[in-house]
């Protein structure tokens, strides 16, 4: 829209830019930066006033000067355009091609910071996605249109657990799979290539589109990654019927890079030095999952974080946690224990699991056979630590079955192979064959009928 | 005069030129006219703070006055509707604006075409003031609208007329004081001003919720506050739905502030198939949500909160209970301090403004069980969730809430992670009402209810001393009475607390069903306390008939009860014959 250079910038931080005598500037407004070189970077009004603007610069501020640097208001906050050629793709954080290929030209662009979708609008999503993975599947049922992260540590297996469900996600009576909309957050190169080649050999690369940021890129761009990959997603769900599943790692970077805005914006500190605003910056980005009345595409967010010092606590997985249908935790120990994938069922949860599942949808006895499985594994757990206190002798023999109960489910049900793709089925009655080393009187959780129907007390002492 | 605006930040704009703006005035900003509020006056600058999104608007874009406060439309209408934070209607604004909100959409709260049959129950030449209940309307199935004289106005009921109207069409004229008032089936008041009542009441009876852990042990009384702050995963949520669902209040009022959008989607999805146990009609029919939800305007959610307890408010006029849920004051807090933030005001504890303290005691003070102006007697029962960061309830919205509500529901992250639900920690929850509605217990539940009572929370309380010691020593090293103890008090946690709010017929006890479930655990804690001190082992007891049984009672329908009772009670000679025989 605007001609009007202006070169009136009078502070420069490491990512603000302070623009004075700018009368107009619309707050959101995409900036063009343009250094004395010639080069240019991107930046968005974050405080407009008659008489100043403040603007983000996207790009490093290495070489802009408060001379020489001239800022242009492009009249438009940041869009995206978006086309079916995407599918296929590889793109940078500011949405520009990172693969050698053409850039996306379309007649239609959409608003990257998206609209809240009408709660009036949503539907309850209820279909549930077979990952073939038992502790998902069995224990936290992910649904089509939920928002479950995956809260790791530094090191542990998160992205081959992302990489194994992208691959093996379907439902039972629907041949059709899902697109994947990948966005990688200020991730290392070598991570990047994994899911490159995870969905060159999958074949889903031609349903998936992909955004990078790589940890030696401007972290500025880390902010508008997520919501670029998440405007490409609700483009293919909403208006190209797909089935979508949005993978964005390592959501830790994108809450740091929110941080250093803010401080250096001088706000007032939160939490460990978050914003205070940081939840409802989360929920922009989280609430961009779901299903709508009377559109055939969904969209489904696997977002990933690890977990500074492996603390829930921290306010990154905190609120996340408050945010997301749940969460599927990743455990040091049991990988130590060399279990994978190391999911702590126990802390983990998924919130739109009751919707997803029973009969007609899995099996009649999931919620029964799930609730069991969990409160014999936490007594189990406990009598573990109890254990060490007072040593073996000292429990019951009631209380050694649930000792070995422990053990057989982190083996067993707990642990499987990269590539073992288990049914819904299989990984059900696996609960069963546990429960089967169990008094048939504690399973309070679920019902006689099943009890009688399912169960596998064959051995005498049921 | 209009203004224009001179700065923007995030939801706070900063406009000058206003004419006589006046504190917590009504502005639309820009040339989308986005709804905003003055929350603060500095010189000739207006401090505003916008319900919508304020990405593009420009310095120089216009700003007007509405000279009117942030207030809600009340008539009839609201029951069964969905609004967002400023009584916006969610319904209608999908038909003008699609699936996804978009900015600036304005629509009626009330449907202004819809005629309602009203009845009148005065007379002309009455004398009526305000608060005076003129007529009915049958709002739903399960709520009759009583139409009031708004607060304030006084005189003779002239013109009243009976029959079909719009909420827009004259019903009476209030003559008095050589004034006019006419009244509609509707009248507007601010949020932030609470309806006036004669006094407050002293409460005497439990809301009564279903849900065996809070009526029995934890009770909140009718017109009470109660708070259930816990960490994410604990199910504050599917406990403020229990409520909302089951609680015996005439209305409900569910505010959905700052949480997930999944979650207002299953209420609108699951109340109209669930029927009121009392009456079977759908529970819609006595509920209206407020839906704001954490990627809707920040600000919005700050006066959403205020937006639910005026309908709770004026629904309470008519002389209903009425129930509120906030699920999550954390987020109304967060709110306030999102806007503190960028006001730039000096942060109190965590960066929250110093006055959290006192906005959540007033929010609070709010419910209660009053005398209305009508004369009768209605009541808010208000329950806040709260999320703490990290489960930790030191930090400043639980302890500001902990400070003003009298029941404390102390969601454990144990007991959820080890999918005991409801997840609420018997020994650090507490209710203050409990002596007081011990009465009521006492009259409508069961003469020996005290009793039982304390007997259970004694039971948890040994429970938890014992297993200090079960630490040290392990569990064989127990006395045979305190292997017991361990034995009632896994009863009573696995068989009466544990309530599945999933499973058709235990996600409802009640009071009568309750009292007998707790009656027959402490009788059969007596009965095998007689046989341990017989010389009978725990381990023999393990298997007892009567205990299975008691594991299956929650799921015994509410008709067949008595009869399940009277099958406990039998199964339990077995114990007794072995105590005679171990005495032998």
């Amino acid at each position: 829209m605007s001609d009007i250079y202006y070169k009136t910038v009078n502070q420069i931080t490491n990512v603000l830019l302070f623009v004075e005598g700018v009368k107009d500037a619309a707050y959101g407004e995409i900036a063009e930066i343009q250094l004395e070189d010639g080069s240019t970077v991107t930046g968005q009004v974050l405080d407009s006033r008659n008489g100043l603007a403040i603007v983000q610069s996207f790009g490093e501020t290495r070489g802009m000067n408060t001379g020489g640097t001239r800022v242009r208001f492009t009249g438009g906050t940041a869009r995206l355009n978006v086309s079916t050629d995407m599918l296929g793709r590889i793109f940078d954080g500011m949405g520009k091609p990172r693969d050698g290929g053409p850039q996306i030209y379309s007649n239609e662009s959409l608003d990257i910071t998206g609209s809240a979708i009408n709660p009036d609008a949503r539907e309850e999503p209820s279909e549930f996605i077979q990952t073939g993975i038992s502790t998902i599947d069995g224990m936290n049922t992910l649904v089509r249109g939920q928002k479950l992260p995956i809260f790791s540590g530094s090191g542990l297996p998160h992205n081959r657990l992302a990489a194994q469900i992208a691959r093996q996600a379907k439902l039972l009576n629907d041949s059709e799979g899902f697109g994947v909309v990948f966005g990688g957050i200020g991730i290392n190169s070598e991570e990047a290539n994994f899911f490159r080649k995870e969905f060159e050999e999958t074949g889903a690369l031609d349903k998936s589109v992909m955004f990078l940021n790589l940890s030696s890129e401007p972290s500025m761009e880390r902010i508008i990654l997520p919501r670029l990959a998440l405007t490409a997603a609700e483009y293919l769900a909403y208006s190209q019927n797909m089935h979508v599943l949005v993978i964005l790692t390592d959501m830790t970077n994108y809450c740091e890079a929110l941080r250093e805005v803010s401080a250096a914006r001088n706000e007032v500190p939160g939490r460990r030095g978050f914003p205070g605003y940081m939840y409802t910056d989360l929920s922009t980005i989280y609430e961009r999952a779901g299903k709508i009345h009377g559109r055939r595409g969904s969209i489904t967010q696997l977002p990933i974080l690890t977990m500074p010092g492996d603390d829930i606590t921290h306010p990154i997985p905190d609120l996340t946690g408050y945010i997301t249908e749940g969460q599927v935790v990743l455990s040091r120990d049991l990988q130590r224990k060399g279990v994978y994938p190391n999911v702590d069922v126990l802390l983990s949860l998924s919130r739109l699991m009751n919707q997803g599942i029973g009969k007609g949808r899995t099996r009649e006895d999931h919620r029964g056979v799930a609730d069991q499985l969990f409160a014999a594994y936490a007594r189990g757990k406990d009598l573990r630590s109890l254990m060490e206190i007072v040593g073996e002798e000292a429990l019951s023999q009631n209380d050694k079955h649930y000792l070995e109960f422990a053990d057989r489910f982190e083996t067993t049900f707990v642990n499987q192979g990269y590539y073992e793709d288990r049914s819904i089925d299989e990984t059900i009655s696996k609960g069963w064959e546990l429960f089967a080393d169990l008094d048939v009187r504690e399973m309070k959780r679920i019902k006689d009928e099943y009890i009688k129907k399912y169960g596998k007390w064959d051995n005498g002492k049921g | 005069m209009a203004g224009t605006i001179y700065r923007i930040s995030g939801p706070v704009v900063i406009a000058e030129g206003l004419d006589n703006p006046k504190m917590y005035d009504v502005v639309k900003v820009g040339e989308m006219e986005l709804i905003g509020e003055i929350i603060k006056l500095d010189g000739g600058r207006a401090i505003i703070q916008v319900y919508e999104d304020t990405s593009g608007l420009r310095p120089g874009e216009k700003v007007g006055s509405t000279g009117a406060q942030l207030s809600v439309q009340l008539g009839p209408g609201l029951m069964g509707a969905i609004y967002d934070g400023i009584q916006r209607p969610l319904d209608k604004i999908k038909a003008v604006s699609g699936d996804f909100i978009a900015r600036g959409v304005n629509a009626d709260p009330l449907d202004p075409m819809k005629k309602w049959s009203f009845k009148p129950v005065v007379k002309n030449g009455d004398e009526v003031k305000g608060g005076d209940i003129i007529g009915e309307v049958d709002e739903t199935t399960l709520i009759k609208h009583k139409v009031m004289v708004p607060p304030g106005i006084t005189g003779k009921i002239a013109g009243i007329k009976e029959g079909d109207f719009t909420i827009k069409d004259v019903i009476a004229k209030v003559s008095g004081n050589g004034k006019s008032a006419e009244i509609k089936l509707v009248q507007n008041w601010p949020v932030r001003i609470p309806r006036p009542v004669v006094d407050k009441m002293i409460l005497d009876a439990p809301l009564i919720t279903g849900q065996r852990v809070l009526d029995s042990l934890f009770p909140v009384a009718k017109g009470g506050t109660a708070a259930v702050p816990g960490p994410f995963g604990s199910g504050k949520t599917i406990i403020q739905h229990q409520l909302a669902k089951w609680a015996d209040a005439d209305v409900i009022i569910y505010i959905g502030c700052g949480e997930r959008g999944n979650e207002m989607t299953e209420i609108l999805s699951t109340f109209p198939e669930l029927k009121d146990p009392k009456s079977g009609r759908p529970l819609m029919d006595r509920t209206v949500l407020i839906a704001n939800t954490s990627n809707m305007p920040v600000a919005a959610r700050e006066a959403s909160i205020y937006t639910g307890m005026t309908l709770a408010e004026y629904y309470r006029d008519m002389g209903y209970s009425v129930a509120l849920m906030a699920d999550s004051t954390s987020r109304w807090a967060e709110a306030l301090r999102e806007i503190s933030g960028r006001l730039e005001e000096m942060p109190g504890e965590e960066g929250y403004p110093a006055y959290l303290g006192r906005k959540v005691a007033e929010f609070y003070e709010r419910a209660g069980k009053v005398h209305v102006l009508s004369g009768g007697v209605g009541s808010i029962t208000a329950v806040g969730a709260v999320s703490p960061p990290g489960g930790d309830t030191s930090e400043p919205v639980s302890q500001n809430t902990l400070r003003v509500t009298r029941v404390f529901w102390a969601l454990d992250a144990a007991l959820a992670n080890a999918r005991h639900f409801p997840s609420i920690n018997w020994l650090n929850s507490y209710s203050l009402y409990a002596d007081d509605l011990a009465k009521w217990y006492s009259e409508n539940v069961g003469k020996d209810w005290h009793e039982l009572y304390q007997n259970t929370m004694k039971t948890l309380q040994k429970e938890a001393e014992i297993n200090e010691i079960v630490q040290l020593v392990g569990y064989d090293a127990l006395p045979e009475p305190d292997k017991l103890t361990l034995d009632v008090a896994k009863v009573i946690r696995e068989d009466y607390l544990q309530q599945s709010a999933f499973d058709e017929v235990d996600t409802y006890t009640s009071m009568h069903k309750q009292y007998l479930m707790l009656k027959v655990i402490m009788e059969l804690a007596d009965e095998e306390l007689r046989a341990v001190k017989k010389g009978v082992s725990t381990e023999q007891l393990s298997g007892a008939e009567a205990k299975q049984k008691i594991a299956k009672m929650k799921f015994v329908k509410e008709e067949g009860i008595d009869a399940y009772y009277d099958d406990v009670r039998k199964s339990m000679a077995a114990i007794e014959a072995m105590e005679a025989s171990a005495a032998k």
